[in-house]
């Protein structure tokens, strides 16, 4: 017998739990610039967070999926992709989507039950929100093939939970990616609960990064709560994307502090003692402590951006709150490029019915 | 200049034709390359267009649908090949989730002008899951057209239209008649409308309305019949969805009468929906009750049975004549 492949998977992590570095850190961190953006945009992040769960628990937001605990991946992804590079992602991206240019009030407007949270000019040629799972991952590999056949130099990124890399989707994906050396970077946020069910029922595999293997492209872990790992891992894919070198599955381990939704109660299944040990190794603290340590920020700082946050949410929360409701033609208006004349009457009855007193009944 | 064709081969030149005038179409599927398709449909494109144009896939239906919708939304026009309709299923959650929905959802910033095409239908002795006619579970999706062509020529300039749709279609090809009933095509890049049913007889006493192989029989048996001395309006459907009801309602208007004539199965099948709009809209104009000619409530047979299951040209009649005899 003779071995006929091996593999390997890394993980890498630059800060500890208690943001001590634990190897040399890369050259760009000798500088508070992009460290500092990036606390500051988490601190935006979960700022935000707390604020739409609380407005919807008031009845002013629909069903919210948080993304606390993400905060690390959402920022990295944001400010690391370039403006012409696209975003494929799943439903737990704001922040990200908000830092390629994605205004508040459309941010709300989607989770508020509106489509033109999808619709914003700002989103480029991002794929919108959806809530299917795993297929984005086709969508990106389609994407991708489109650049590919162009020639041109830009890379997609495309993210899912842990629950999403069980469905055919996602090994279809990774294995064209594979197969036709797409440019295309798959970001599994491994926040080990897929509403109820732990990482560990979801796939036998010791890492999910391991998957990358059989499709034939690079496969790596990260701390998910450590910007500057992320920040080397995703810099790295991206730019083997846009060299036409491949695709790149990274599998970002954190942890989901939230409930799945706010329509979840996540104490009917896990433990507070795992949620408490969770808290411990949040990135959002982990990257404080460095930056106090280095002497990049400070109480002050803190104090003033906290308070400057606070005005921005309420400013968008104001101008998501004060849209003016859609024409209600917009529900049949957008399905085709022409209204089709078998549609035409119905079009009609639903104006009618949406009047006062209107009767959906002829 | 108009070369005899068959249906088969009037695909493959509505493709070149449209892969010459617009190199954003692509063409992707299993074995469409090298091998120019199972029933070859795609011959010789890839050694004309190459392999950025013409793309072997993986083995995996989901993923052609997928990466579609993704290629579609980067302003390219893929034309993805499903080999056989009994196959198509795995590719569902992308068309009804996000093909047809992709325009909705963003209110126009990303459309999806994908076309998916697909053999369908039995009579040709194919193996299991080769036969089936499921067109309704796709007629009934919003914002996915449903497209049937019945000749040659109307293949040629429907498959046209349906790659320059700026939305989703699914192309749906009577391979019965891929290769009957050759007759003359003219490569003229004419694109036919959509969405819009086609009179192929006018008649007085009874409208005929069909789409895809069966509209073989129909014809058959309206030809019969008019040596009866019955005059049949012969309608075909072309488009399932959006459906064009105007058309079949001014043909029942002038006739009274209507046989519905199709291969899949009977219940919730794109007939009911159109006796139920004939009821609706035009049930005064009626001189006698809707009859359906088609397939059981089962599922489609191995192919020792498959004549059993299709309906032919003397139950079209039969139906035809009871429909008539009705007072």
């Amino acid at each position: 017998m003779e071995t006929v492949y091996q593999a390997q998977i890394n993980f890498s992590r630059y800060l500890s739990a208690s943001g001590e570095p634990l190897q040399p850190l890369p050259n760009w961190t000798e500088r508070p610039d992009t460290l500092v953006s990036y606390y500051r945009n988490m601190v935006l992040a979960r700022q935000l967070d707390h604020k739409i769960i609380a407005l919807q628990r008031t009845g002013q937001m629909g069903t919210y999926a948080s993304l606390l605990g993400a905060e690390a991946i959402e920022v990295v992804l944001g400010m690391r992709m370039q403006a012409d590079d696209v975003l494929v992602p799943y439903y737990r991206n704001h922040a990200a989507q908000m830092l390629r240019g994605l205004s508040m009030e459309d941010m709300l407007s989607y989770w508020g039950g509106d489509e033109r949270g999808n619709a914003a000019a700002a989103m480029g040629q991002d794929f919108p929100n959806a809530v299917p799972i795993a297929t984005q991952a086709l969508h990106a590999t389609g994407v991708a093939t489109a650049i590919k056949i162009r020639a041109e130099k830009r890379a997609v990124v495309t993210v899912c939970g842990d629950g999403a890399t069980s469905k055919g989707d996602f090994m279809e994906a990774l294995n064209v990616a594979g197969a036709w050396q797409l440019p295309v970077v798959f970001m599994v946020n491994n926040n080990q609960w897929a509403i109820s069910v732990p990482r560990s029922l979801q796939c036998g595999a010791p890492t999910l990064a391991q998957k990358a293997i059989g499709a034939g492209i690079r496969g790596e872990q990260v701390d998910g709560n450590d910007v500057i790992a992320l920040h080397e891992s995703v810099n790295h894919a991206l730019q083997h994307a846009r060299e036409g070198k491949g695709a790149t599955l990274i599998e970002a381990i954190s942890y989901r502090l939230s409930d799945h939704t706010t329509a979840d109660d996540a104490t009917r299944y896990r433990s507070n003692n795992e949620l408490k040990a969770a808290w411990e190794r949040e990135p959002i603290k982990r990257l404080q402590t460095f930056l106090h340590q280095r002497g990049w920020w400070d109480e002050v700082q803190e104090s003033a951006w906290q308070s400057e946050v606070g005005q921005m949410i309420q400013q968008g929360l104001d101008r998501y709150l004060q849209r003016p409701a859609q024409p209600v033609e917009h529900l049949i208006d957008f399905l085709y490029a022409e209204l089709p004349e078998a549609l035409k009457e119905q079009r009609k009855r639903l104006i009618r019915h949406a009047q006062p007193g209107g009767n959906h009944h002829e | 200049m108009s070369d005899t064709m068959t249906m088969v081969e009037a695909i493959n030149l509505a493709l070149r034709s449209e892969m010459q005038r617009d190199d954003t179409v692509v063409i992707l599927g299993e074995d469409v390359g090298v091998n120019g398709g199972v029933f070859r449909a795609t011959v010789g494109l890839r050694e004309a267009f190459g392999i950025k144009r013409v793309l072997d896939t993986p083995l995996a239906e989901t993923m052609i649908a997928g990466l579609s919708v993704g290629m579609a939304a980067q302003g390219l026009k893929p034309i993805a090949e499903i080999q056989f309709m009994g196959f198509i299923f795995p590719t569902m959650e992308h068309l009804i989730c996000h093909a047809a929905r992709l325009r909705h959802r963003t209110r126009g910033r990303l459309h999806c002008p994908m076309v998916l095409r697909v053999p369908f239908g039995g009579g040709i002795h194919a193996p299991e899951h080769h036969s089936e006619s499921t067109e309704a579970l796709f007629a009934h999706i919003p914002g996915l057209r449903v497209v049937i062509p019945s000749s040659p020529a109307r293949a040629y300039g429907l498959l046209l239209a349906a790659i320059r749709n700026p939305d989703p279609v699914l192309f749906m090809e009577p391979k019965r008649i891929y290769r009957l009933n050759a007759q003359p095509v003219e490569d003229n890049g004419k694109a036919l409308p959509l969405d819009s049913c086609y009179t192929l007889r006018e008649g007085n006493d009874i409208t005929l309305i069909s789409w895809g192989a069966m509209i073989k029989e129909t014809l058959e048996a309206a030809d019969q019949l008019a040596k009866q001395g019955v005059s049949c309006e012969v309608i075909d459907v072309v488009t399932l969805n959006p459906i064009d009801h105007e058309t079949m309602l001014a043909s029942v208007a002038k006739t009274g009468r209507c046989v519905i004539i199709h291969e899949a199965p009977k219940s919730c099948a794109v007939g009911a929906e159109i006796s139920a709009t004939l009821a609706e809209r035009g049930l005064l104009s009626l001189q006698a009750p809707i009859t359906r000619v088609t397939g059981y409530d089962t599922v489609m047979p191995y192919y020792r049975m498959e004549n059993h299951y299709l309906p032919n040209t003397a139950d079209i009649i039969d139906a035809v004549n009871s429909t008539l005899e009705f007072s």
